[in-house]
């Protein structure tokens, strides 16, 4: 096996999850971007343990590693915009810009008119709390 | 690594490899494309079980199968469950892109550019013998418990402060004081 094929893949899996970062607007399609990234790299690892013959398996424990730490990522990560979404009623990235300049809003982009107009949803959001709370 | 085999022509196993992966790559690329946010889901299972089609080849049995337990059943089903759990809407969704989509797609591109002619420039004489055995569960398995036990332990506490968390970020009953 030519170690150029595996190295190819992978660095095309890898651009491909930097632009899926880079030009989603939602935040879990975002996170799936830096899935396909990390798999590109798990890819790598395994192809260098295979051509290196290390004795040690470093490619491939450090790929299981990376696997572990992903999936603790994700988990921490689904959360956060669990909470996001609980808060603004919404998971566009490019809604997010209350760290923004003032004055620096974008065109074309529809800043927080989804967060500001949502007063009608803060009711729904109520009695789901309040269901949620009774179990 | 004196005498590469030529690449006109390629084994049985570089071909199976370089089929599945195509077929990682497509899933990726509609993984990022597509306008359904449940069929991104879905593509990313195809793509995570095409690498590990191409772990399979690669003779890494174990990261295989795990990656089909932990990818392909669980992280999926997670991202399913956030899918939903923030109303995604079934069929298409028009502004799932956003603004700055074609600086996206330069800077990837630039970076596909780049990091292809690094790697074939690098390793195009580099060719490792496949032998079958050296990913087993056996082997895995004794080298994370002899030589990896700490990295292995320190990991278990990774996860149980990421579980904690997650509990705690997701739950709203649990107030600051």
């Amino acid at each position: 096996m030519h170690i150029v094929y595996p190295a190819v893949v992978s660095a095309l899996l890898f651009s491909i999850g930097v632009y899926g970062v880079l030009a989603r607007r939602n935040t879990i399609l975002v996170l799936m971007s830096v899935e396909l990234m990390l798999n590109a790299v798990n890819l790598n690892l395994v192809a260098f343990d295979v051509w290196l013959r290390d004795r040690l398996h470093s490619g491939q424990v450090l790929t299981l590693f990376v696997i572990v730490i992903a999936a603790a990522e994700l988990g921490v990560g689904l959360a956060i915009v669990l909470g996001v979404y609980r808060n603004r009623r919404s998971v566009d990235l490019d809604g997010m810009r209350d760290l923004a300049d003032p004055g620096t809003e974008p065109a074309g982009i529809p800043g927080d008119a989804a967060a500001e107009s949502a007063t009608t949803p803060v009711a729904a959001e109520a009695a789901a709390r309040s269901g949620e709370a009774k179990p | 690594m004196a005498e590469v085999p030529s690449y006109l022509s390629p084994t049985g196993q570089e071909i199976v490899f370089l089929l599945l992966g195509a077929v990682a790559v497509g899933a990726a690329l509609l993984v990022v494309t597509t306008r359904q946010l449940v069929h991104a889901a879905l593509w990313l299972v195809v793509c995570f079980g095409a690498l590990a089609g191409c772990y399979l080849v690669l003779t890494a049995e174990f990261v295989a199968w795990v990656q089909v337990l932990i990818y392909v059943g669980a992280v999926v089903a997670l991202l399913l469950f956030g899918l939903m759990l923030t109303r995604a809407p079934i069929g298409r969704s028009a502004d799932l892109d956003s603004g700055n989509r074609p600086v996206a797609a330069l800077v990837a591109l630039a970076t596909a550019a780049l990091l292809v002619t690094v790697v074939i420039d690098g390793f195009r004489t580099a060719y490792a013998d496949l032998t079958p055995g050296r990913g087993a569960a056996k082997e895995l398995g004794s080298s994370i418990f002899r030589n990896w036990v700490l990295p292995f332990e320190a990991l278990s506490v990774l996860l149980l402060a990421a579980l904690i968390g997650a509990i705690v970020l997701s739950r709203t009953d649990i107030r600051g004081r």
